[in-house]
């Protein structure tokens, strides 16, 4: 019986903890930059703001022992295949921080050629605002990530989690239907 | 062709090559650089810990602001939502004799000028949803140039980030300031005998007693009623305008300096308030920041 099928329970908690604190603790980011963020992502690794700080100084350039995709840039239609592509060659667990409003949102450039938010191509699991977001605003994104990563739910108690999710995901309205300011 | 021709393929090096000892230790000298770093200071800011106030310029999250009597600036004009290059702003506005507590006045008392009835704002109209989507913003400040009463201004917080994309649209009261000690919540009255020019030139203090006794007649119960009296009666200051909470979080070393960028940021922020002797002058101000 491994981790995945433990019950849930005082043991299963304890689990938990530790597997979130290991998983946060040691992030890998895969090497991947799209647009003029990715000069900032690249600053938030460099000596002044240091993501070494956090386990996070190696960029890997395999996604096979990458542990987070940055989307740092606007993705173009023509790119969306291959930022696919690159999570989908990422092994799990597996996040996603869509960086600056373009990877969000399309942000300013609202046009054919952009895909209007990376969440229509991969599942992202925060959002990062700015044109580009400072090295700060990146690092507090990720402690924020970091957070959630420790209290990421394990085996029974991530069956039931993900269930919920997908009936939430189900229930709201798709991305592509929203209007307003959320097109 | 010279003697210092270290082979035959013609190689010629540039500086000068070490000799003796110097010529031994040559493939571990860069080790030199390392060691020598580390008698230096640390360059490395120690970010979620000790945050290191950005310029007070800096284009920050934007912010609502308030006359000193607690009226809203924004009148719902919509040019910053015309001058948003990445349509990340939308505003809706209305008429303040439209509001809810006017619903009781006689018909024909309150015209578009009146400063009497409830006002959100002096003047016509006030914003009644203003949105600002952050996963569109560019933070470029089109806005704040754009805006006629520097009702919107930006703030030096840049600690944006969020799980859905729905809340990173941030409303009306997530981007509204705070009232400040002495200010008078809205909606209520225009102070009497002024019209919204007054407003604009900066006139206008602070609360006064016939908006208090406003307030006190329909909301009893509302809380920055006694600190607006005080002020009204001229047994306090003048509120001045107040930002967000910068980082609440801050280190204790952190704070007085964000405190210090926050009070840069609000004078900048209330230019017609405290500097210029009108709103448009405000205007003025930042026109002449643009151009220099």
């Amino acid at each position: 019986m491994g981790v995945e099928e433990a019950p849930s329970g005082f043991l299963l908690t304890t689990i938990e903890d530790f597997a979130g604190y290991m998983r946060k603790a040691s992030m890998w980011p895969v090497t991947f930059g799209l647009a003029c963020c990715a000069i900032e992502m690249m600053a938030a690794g460099a000596p002044r703001y240091d993501l070494s700080r956090f386990g996070m100084e190696v960029f890997r350039a395999s996604p096979r022992q990458a542990d987070l995709m940055i989307v740092a840039g606007r993705v173009s239609q023509k790119m969306a295949p291959v930022v696919r592509q690159v999570y989908d060659q990422m092994s799990e667990p597996k996040w996603v921080l869509s960086m600056g409003v373009c990877a969000s949102s399309g942000g300013m450039f609202n046009n054919y050629a952009i895909v209007q938010g990376v969440d229509h191509v991969v599942p992202v699991d925060i959002y990062l605002p700015g044109c580009p977001p400072r090295p700060e605003m990146l690092i507090n994104a990720i402690l924020a990530l970091h957070h959630e990563v420790q209290n990421a739910p394990l085996g029974a108690n991530r069956v039931e989690a993900a269930r919920a999710a997908e009936a939430a995901a189900m229930e709201a309205t798709p991305t592509f239907e929203q209007k307003g300011l959320l097109r | 062709m010279t003697d210092d021709i270290h082979d035959e393929t013609g190689y010629q090096p540039l500086r000068p090559q070490a000799k003796g000892l110097g010529e031994f230790l040559a493939p571990v000298a860069g080790f030199g650089v390392t060691f020598s770093s580390m008698f230096k200071p640390v360059v490395t800011e120690d970010y979620p810990r000790r945050k290191v106030a950005p310029q007070s310029r800096y284009h920050g999250r934007h912010q609502l602001n308030r006359y000193a009597d607690g009226l809203e600036k924004c009148i719902g004009c919509e040019l910053c939502a015309w001058a948003c290059p990445a349509d990340a702003i939308y505003v809706e506005g209305a008429s303040n004799a439209d509001l809810p507590e006017n619903a009781d006045a006689a018909p024909g008392t309150l015209d578009a000028d009146s400063p009497a009835g409830a006002h959100m704002s002096p003047g016509e109209r006030y914003g009644r949803v203003y949105q600002i989507n952050y996963l569109r913003c560019i933070f470029c400040g089109l806005c704040i140039e754009a805006c006629p009463t520097r009702a919107l201004t930006m703030s030096n917080d840049y600690e944006l980030a969020g799980n859905t994309r729905e809340g990173m649209i941030y409303e009306k009261q997530d981007l509204l300031a705070p009232l400040s000690e002495g200010m008078l919540a809205a909606p209520h009255p225009m102070a009497e005998g002024t019209t919204d020019t007054d407003y604009y030139r900066g006139d206008v203090l602070g609360a006064t007693q016939a908006q208090v006794d406003w307030v006190r007649e329909r909301r009893p119960d509302d809380e920055t009623l006694d600190a607006a009296k005080a002020v009204a009666a001229g047994r306090r200051e003048a509120p001045e305008p107040r930002q967000h909470e910068l980082r609440p979080d801050a280190g204790p070393g952190e704070a007085e300096k964000a405190a210090g960028a926050a009070a840069v940021g609000s004078v900048r922020g209330a230019a017609g308030d405290r500097t210029g002797p009108s709103g448009a002058g405000g205007a003025a101000v930042q026109r002449t920041e643009v151009t220099r």
